[in-house]
């Protein structure tokens, strides 16, 4: 154990704060993995039920391709205009990560937006969640989507706040990247959603 | 305003009830009024609630479970005095309505409350020790899962006193548990409590598989590997791969009972099979997540006790793995009689079975560990002979029940009930024990008092059995687990004898608490000033006893297996001064703390439907994650200065001093 | 030495359980199926104990033979491997789990309880109902019906059909044999045939709620022509099983006596299976009814 002081000099305290930074975004990453087998359980779980729709209307007369299509297109462009941020952020060029994150903020508030429009058209067409296990499933599914949308615009408008307060510093980047894996890994799961839930169901 | 909360859910109708309630005010209120007698406030929050140092959330993990313990160790004893009472016809002193709810909280509180946070404490305290770490990789957050784990365990606690607590079983099969059958709050409170507890266990494993992956000390690769290290890496890696479907399974009965959704429910639609089938792809996984790390225990108590390297280490490594594996298709094994086709019960019958093989290997090899080495009977010996001699009979009845002809006949009887205990108490719970006996001076600086440790052992042991194999007697018997009355007379003899049993067992932790009291007062006489006082082999045997909070005054390096015990044939003494450099650590911070007990507001005011409450315990948690990130001043550095006056010190106790 | 004291314990358990043999109703089975069944219990627990007895034998000679205390034990600190040693610790388990994945394979079809049982003699027809908390047995081919008691021919296959208007239970005649779940608005299937006249005891084994332990009855177990004579008899009570006296009967209630029912409403044990369907009329639920088919309620909520 001699060798101990010089390793450790040679690994330690300098290079902590990088070494944190990769740590937390594994970490992160490992996170967003419990996360899709939180979402791999309300597929499984949808698949089982799509077809139990006990006499109230299915996937056929209650989803409306065109406009599922508009809500799928905002949130893949915000996708995109969080890379540009992320560009931004690599480049340092606070302003421009800002409007980027701000875009990107606005396309998903307008997904949102556009769900909370189509959940509440559907309970007053007396299709609600309680409805039939299918719907519980549809609600299920599309809602936990949703949520996690919600909060990752709660953290995009926190995030936004602490780089114009903060500025880039590491630990900025570091959560920058951590939500922009998180806001990817949540338009993935959408395109499933997308694909199975509303094109599986009507076509 | 106080939702479905009302002065109708205390239960002042049942004297049993109140009575508890009074004596656990009483202890709380003369806890409470000694901390404040003796000035503790401070001391309690700035030292331990509000720590971050994975040595003391261990501890602090471990003394919650032997709180749950004896909770669930009374819910144990009821049951076996009832179905001892009313075995003849007669009804008991329990009606079914107190009963059920026995039998549930029982299980819940054992798996949920006191094996997991058991297991969690022992991986916490330990694994960061064996790998030369200084912490895990996200202090913070290890503080936030404990917090998160106690807070559910409160509401379980909480459910005694107000409202109910279910009257499912332990994993709530709908339809019962849905709202039309089960109408009181109870298995609100249990999905409440297991969604707290579940989210701190998923945390903690996210956090051990990084600090595992991460935090490895120079040299340290995977088959330098302490064993305990690598069974709590394969045992999160799991708790990772499960937590999240039982998160995803108690959420979608919690929106059936809440907003009348219907997943499980028999009506429109509803499948409860779903239900059965996503609960055990959590279930089954979860026994390996409590025995994976009971095996390491064992693993390090046999060979230390034998003074031998640990015999196939690398078939353990590879047989810990395969049981990872294998743990995740074998679910369906928990319901062979629900008509599946004979293809299917086949599968999962050979699958299950396919475990037995590394568990055996494994079995074999503490065996040839044992082989030519210098057996010393510390108590944490024991209980692993112990464990030896009761666990392969609990591996025969597994492997029998996962045999689908057989699980027929025998499928929720007690012979059923007979066999997890057998493996949960001879497999999981002796390791607990044995681990506190082994580890508990690297804790605390003295040493366990060995006459109550053996005491304590053979009271368990032996109560084990007795309590035990009338179980598996009665199973062929024919009787079914959670009966509250039955007219049986040839069944009274095996259930006074398992009553005895669990008496014997109370006696043996009656004996741990002894235990406890005695070495903490003759700590100056049980002393251990060298650190290492079994002999040890693995890193944290080359540190002091207590460990000091940054854990290593030199970042250890390592260049093989038994690292400690290769320097001490070497005559290398770890504790050598050489110049100290800074070093860094994480701050203790209260935001864990915090953001659990809004959890916990949060989480019964779903139980009750207070919504306004619900609201606030939602926003008061997020509040405050946010107020935490903007606190960009979360570690620092230790003087290299103050190091050397820590170490200094413990030379000069090594050396006799005080 | 202490650690034999745990030895003879066990031998004590062991012989205790082994002399009880006849008083251990798994072992002593009075139907095909449960007669296969003890073979594979007897069978798997013989293979495995030849392992397992060694085991724990060589575990307790192991710790009391090195003990440090004695001199004449060999020591090797260093010895923690041989290549020999490992691979007859994976051939042993690996050798009895292959043969047990064989027998399993082969006796889970043999014993699948959907398999229609050999036999010459013709089957009886049996519905099963789980309902909060008793048995209703529906006899399709004799028009009548029972509650928590149930009475079949011996040496004739039984066939049982199962569902369930509550929670979920299992149906199980521990000496008879096989148990199977049964669940609401689907149908399970198990074949069971008595080899022996006798009363034997049957139970729900999954726990349903407060009522569960009153969900017992016993299986009588008779010659064709008591069964005849008791099917005779049957037809002579006044009780009469249609919609309204089996929605009566559907409701919570414990402990009931055994009941005989004279008559049965043609095709009940499908309407019963069928009314979670709700996309096809069920005779069952009526006009105005908290039905399984209306939104946020279940029929049993009125009960409570």
């Amino acid at each position: 154990m001699s060798s101990v002081s010089s390793i450790h000099a040679d690994d330690g305290a300098h290079h902590h704060a990088h070494d944190d930074s990769k740590k937390t975004i594994v970490g992160f990453w490992l996170y967003l993995m419990t996360d899709c087998l939180i979402f791999a359980s309300l597929f499984a779980t949808f698949g089982v039920l799509a077809n139990a729709t006990a006499g109230a209307p299915g996937a056929k007369q209650l989803f409306d391709l065109n406009y599922v299509a508009v809500e799928t297109l905002f949130l893949l462009l915000s996708s995109f205009t969080f890379g540009v941020a992320v560009i931004n952020v690599h480049k340092q060029n606070k302003g421009g990560a800002l409007a980027w994150l701000a875009l990107t903020f606005l396309l998903g508030l307008a997904f949102i937006g556009m769900e909370v429009h189509e959940f509440s058209h559907l309970i007053a067409e007396n299709a609600g969640p309680g409805r039939s296990a299918f719907l519980s499933a549809y609600f299920g599914l599309v809602g936990t989507h949703g949520l996690h949308v919600t909060m990752g615009l709660l953290w995009l408008g926190v995030i936004m706040h602490q780089v114009s307060k903060f500025g880039l510093n590491a630990v900025m980047e570091r959560r920058i990247a951590c939500l922009s894996l998180f806001w990817h890994f949540l338009d993935l799961v959408w395109v499933c959603v997308f694909s199975i839930v509303y094109l599986g169901g009507v076509l | 305003m106080l939702g479905k909360l009302g002065i109708e859910a205390l239960p002042l109708d049942q004297p049993i009830v109140v009575w508890t309630f009074v004596v656990v005010a009483l202890l709380g209120v003369a806890i409470l009024g000694l901390v404040t007698y003796y000035g503790k406030w401070q001391y309690l929050w700035t030292d331990w609630i509000t720590s971050v140092d994975h040595k003391r959330i261990g501890i602090m993990y471990i003394l919650f479970a032997v709180v749950m313990l004896l909770r669930g160790f009374a819910d144990a004893l009821m049951m076996r005095l009832q179905q001892a009472l009313a075995a003849t016809g007669g009804a008991g002193y329990l009606p079914p309505h107190h009963y059920d709810q026995i039998f549930t909280a029982h299980g819940v509180i054992m798996i949920f409350f006191v094996a997991t946070p058991f297991i969690l404490g022992l991986m916490n305290f330990v694994v960061p020790l064996q790998i030369g770490a200084r912490d895990v990789a996200y202090p913070f957050l290890n503080s936030f899962s404990f917090w998160l784990t106690v807070m559910g365990g409160i509401l379980v606690m909480i459910s005694l006193f107000i409202g109910d607590f279910a009257a499912v079983g332990w994993v709530a099969y709908p339809p019962l548990s849905e709202l039309g059958y089960s109408p009181t709050v109870g298995v609100d409170y249990f999905i409440w409590a297991l969604q707290l507890s579940g989210l701190g266990t998923l945390i903690s494993g996210i956090n051990f598989i990084m600090t595992i992956f991460k935090m490895r000390a120079p040299g340290m690769t995977f088959m330098r590997l302490p064993v305990f290290t690598w069974t709590a890496l394969i045992t999160n890696i799991l708790i990772v791969a499960i937590f999240p479907v039982l998160t995803a399974t108690l959420a979608l009965l919690s929106a059936d009972r809440m907003l009348g959704m219907h997943f499980f429910t028999n009506e429109l639609g509803g499948n409860a099979m779903m239900y059965i089938n996503l609960i055990w792809v959590w279930g089954h996984p979860e026994v390996y997540v409590l025995v994976l790390p009971a095996f390491g225990v064992y693993s390090e108590v046999v060979s230390t006790f034998s003074g031998k390297p640990l015999f196939g280490y690398k078939g353990m490594v590879y047989a810990t793995c395969s049981i990872g594996v294998l743990s995740f298709f074998v679910w369906l094994h928990h319901f062979f009689t629900m008509g599946s086709g004979a293809d299917v019960n086949a599968f999962f019958g050979i699958m299950t079975s396919l475990i037995s093989i590394p568990t055996g290997v494994k079995l074999f090899n503490w065996l040839f560990t044992m082989y030519k080495g210098r057996i010393r009977y510390h108590s944490s010996m024991l209980w692993s002979i112990g464990f030896m001699a009761t666990f392969a009979f609990g591996g025969m009845t597994g492997v029998m029940l996962a045999i689908p002809g057989v699980d027929f006949v025998v499928h929720n009887s007690l012979f059923l009930v007979a066999h997890f205990h057998n493996v949960i108490i001879g497999g999981v719970v002796f390791a607990l024990f044995a681990g506190l006996n082994f580890w508990f001076p690297k804790a605390f600086g003295f040493t366990l008092n060995e006459t109550w440790g053996k005491i304590a052992f053979w009271f368990w042991f032996i109560g084990y059995w007795l309590a035990w194999t009338p179980m598996y007697v009665l199973g062929f018997k024919g009787m079914t687990r959670r009966l509250n009355h039955f007219n049986q007379p040839d069944w009274v003899p095996y259930l006074n004898v398992a009553f005895v049993g669990a008496v014997l067992i109370g006696i043996g932790t009656v004996a741990i608490l002894i235990q406890l009291a005695v070495s903490i007062r003759d700590r100056k006489i049980n002393a251990d000033v060298t650190g290492d006082p079994w002999e040890g082999r693995s890193l944290e045997w080359a540190t002091h006893s207590p460990v000091p909070f940054y854990n290593f005054a030199h970042t250890p390096v390592v260049t093989s297996l038994e690292q400690h015990w290769d320097d001490k044939k070497a005559g290398i003494d770890p504790n050598t001064v050489r110049p100290y450099e800074d070093i860094h650590m994480p701050r203790n911070t209260g935001t864990g703390f915090i953001i659990a007990i809004f959890g916990f507001i949060m989480c019964f005011a779903l139980v009750w439907h207070i919504w306004w409450l619900a609201i606030i315990g939602f926003v008061g948690a997020i509040a405050t994650f946010i107020v935490r990130t903007y606190d960009m001043d979360t570690d620092y550095y230790v003087p290299a200065a103050e190091v050397e006056r820590i170490e200094a010190q413990y030379a000069h106790a090594a050396k006799g001093g005080v | 030495m202490s650690y034999s004291k745990g030895k003879y314990l066990l031998l004590l358990m062991a012989t205790l359980a082994l002399s009880g043999c006849s008083d251990l109703e798994l072992l002593n089975p009075k139907g095909s199926v449960g007669e296969q069944e003890k073979n594979l219990i007897l069978l798997s627990m013989g293979v495995m104990l030849c392992v397992v007895i060694p085991v724990v034998a060589l575990s307790l000679f192991f710790a009391w033979h090195y003990r440090a205390s004695n001199p004449n034990a060999k020591h090797d600190p260093t010895w923690h491997h041989s290549t020999a040693i490992e691979i007859v610790v994976w051939g042993i388990p690996i050798a009895i789990v292959a043969f047990l994945g064989w027998r399993i394979w082969v006796t889970t079809h043999a014993l699948d309880p959907y398999r229609k049982l050999d036999s010459a003699a013709a089957a009886v027809e049996v519905d099963v109902v789980a309902l909060n908390w008793k048995w209703l047995f529906i006899y399709p081919q004799y028009g009548v019906a029972t509650v928590n008691v149930l009475n079949i021919p011996v040496n004739r296959p039984i066939n049982f059909h199962l569902t369930s208007d509550s929670n979920m239970n299992s149906f199980f005649i521990p000496q008879l044999g096989s148990q199977i779940y049964a669940m609401a608005g689907m149908e399970t299937q198990l074949h069971l045939m008595g080899t022996e006249v006798g009363t034997y005891p049957g139970r729900s084994t999954a726990f349903s709620g407060p009522g569960f332990s009153g969900m017992h009855f016993p299986a009588h177990v008779q010659t064709d022509e008591q069964f005849n004579a008791w099917v005779k008899d049957a037809h002579n009570s006044t009780n009469a099983l249609d919609d309204t006296a089996y929605l009566a009967l559907r409701k919570d209630s414990e402990d009931n006596p055994e009941t005989v029912y004279g008559s049965v409403k043609s095709e009940l044990f499908q309407a019963i299976t069928t009314q979670y369907d709700c996309t096809q009329e069920n005779s069952l639920r009526r006009e105005g009814d908290v039905s399984h088919c209306t939104q946020s309620g279940s029929v049993v909520m009125e009960n409570h």
